[in-house]
């Protein structure tokens, strides 16, 4: 049988697979490495951890792939929308006949990596809700001891300790030296602040770092760095570089010092200010006292009126007795006259009824002597009996020689 | 660590002090109640007047060894002056 198209022998027919291991090989020939730019879409990541996006510019597209390999030592995350550089090789997924460009290194366009991966981290952090004032400690007023992470030698130290020697000549101060950049800055310093938090005086820490590039300050962009100064139960305060740069170990601490000087007056308050309250205070202390005697002086000398000398009350007492005396006397002085006046009424009325009167004229009272009785009947006597004869000047006695009635 | 009054931490006793005015400020207390009251705010004053004049500042360095144990030791004078 003829086929109707002219077809070649069989044996040189391809299979699929054959077809796209040709193509495959066809592409990966003289192309070794391509750099190309582009806006990532349709970014996944599935459980093997590989990257599958596509590369777009307004007109095409292509899929790619990173492998877990590669990706794992970028610093940021590639999002949809991120425009990148991105440096592989192009070649065909044979399963599917996909094309796809295979990428081994990805640079953001616009920002540098690290900075892309810190305004990441910023991102991320930020959502957590870190940076958030409300969850921030206020600073002690006085710590007990100032706790500082930096390196044992250097500016930052030497600043740190002038300026709170000056405000605080008495402060202590415990430095925990670290490694400031390089590798092992990040673990030293994440040690550095839980070992810290084991020093019971230690109230306060400060972590600080001279300027530098972006580089230089990465430690304190890390994110155990960061979660290291949130999980800290004592308030820390970061002086790290200059004013300009901002770190995360910034955005996180409890407060953010653009300088190491600063930090220090952050901490801990100045003596003299110390001494100048404790001078006002000790005053209104003294005025306070004063007044509250002043007050129960008052006060004492309010019931002191109120209470009067016995004395006083005893000489009113004799005033009144002697005027009551005087006028019981007055009373009783005219009570005396006027008795007297009755009696020398009484004595003129007796003198009228006085049997002396009678006496006078040529009368006698008879008295018998044995009993003094006056005799008004004869028949009173017997023969013998003295009588008494008394008349109006003298008496004489007498004896009964006889007597008859009547 | 003896705990007395000194060891009385300095914003502690500021707190107590302005308490104390506070108290003998309001008034209407018993003579004898504002004579304590003034004794012990005195009492703090002195006390907060000799911890601000401790002049001897304190550095020491924190330390771990192999195992892990943290030390405390005293800086030596001078950044740079090794013994």
């Amino acid at each position: 049988m003829q086929l109707p198209l002219g077809l070649p022998p069989l044996t040189t027919v391809l299979t699929v697979s054959q077809l796209n291991q040709r193509v495959r090989e066809a592409l990966e020939i003289g192309v070794e490495e391509l750099w190309v730019v582009g806006e990532i879409s349709n970014f996944r990541v599935p459980p093997s951890g590989h990257f599958y996006f596509s590369l777009k510019d307004p007109r095409s597209q292509i899929a790619a792939v990173m492998f877990r390999s590669a990706n794992q030592l970028l610093p940021f995350r590639p999002e949809d929308g991120m425009e990148v550089i991105v440096r592989g090789r192009v070649s065909l997924y044979e399963v599917r006949g996909d094309l796809q460009l295979y990428v081994d290194a990805m640079e953001p366009r616009g920002l540098g990596a690290l900075q892309l991966a810190l305004e990441q981290l910023k991102r991320r952090l930020a959502v957590e809700g870190l940076f958030d004032e409300s969850r921030k400690r206020a600073l002690p007023f006085l710590p007990q001891a100032v706790g500082i992470v930096t390196a044992l030698r250097g500016a930052v130290i030497h600043d740190l300790r002038v300026v709170l020697q000056a405000r605080l000549p008495g402060v202590r101060i415990v430095v925990r030296p670290v490694r400031v950049q390089g590798k092992e800055a990040v673990g030293d310093i994440v040690d550095a602040i839980a070992d810290l938090n084991r020093v019971r005086a230690v109230e306060v820490i400060i972590v600080g770092r001279g300027g530098g590039s972006l580089e230089d300050l990465w430690a304190f962009n890390d994110e155990r760095v960061a979660r290291a100064i949130v999980a800290s139960h004592v308030p820390i305060v970061s002086a790290v570089g200059h004013e300009s740069d901002v770190t995360i170990a910034d955005l996180v601490a409890d407060r953010r010092a653009p300088t190491p000087s600063a930090a220090a007056t952050m901490v801990v308050p100045d003596h003299r200010d110390l001494a100048a309250w404790l001078d006002k205070t000790t005053l209104s202390l003294h005025a306070c006292m004063q007044r509250q005697l002043r007050r129960h002086r008052d006060h004492l000398a309010a019931q002191a009126r109120h209470l009067r000398d016995p004395r006083q009350v005893l000489k009113a007492l004799q005033l009144r007795i002697d005027e009551l005396s005087e006028r019981a006397l007055r009373g009783v002085g005219a009570r005396v006259r006027l008795a007297r006046q009755q009696l020398r009424g009484g004595a003129e009325r007796l003198q009228a009824l006085s049997p002396l009167a009678v006496l006078q004229r040529g009368y006698s009272i008879t008295r018998r002597v044995e009993d003094g009785a006056v005799i008004r009947d004869a028949a009173m006597l017997a023969a013998g009996e003295s009588l008494q004869l008394t008349f109006a000047r003298g008496s004489a006695r007498v004896r009964v020689d006889d007597s008859s009635t009547g | 660590m003896a705990k007395n009054t000194n060891e009385k931490k300095f914003d502690e006793g500021m707190a107590e002090l302005e308490r104390v005015v506070a108290r003998l400020e309001a008034g209407e207390l018993p003579l004898e109640e504002a004579l304590a009251a003034f004794e012990s705010g005195i009492a703090l004053v002195r006390m907060l007047n000799q911890r601000l004049t401790e002049a001897e500042a304190r550095i020491e360095v924190l330390t771990k060894d192999a195992e892990g144990a943290l030390r405390l030791q005293p800086l030596e004078r001078e950044p740079g002056s090794k013994e």
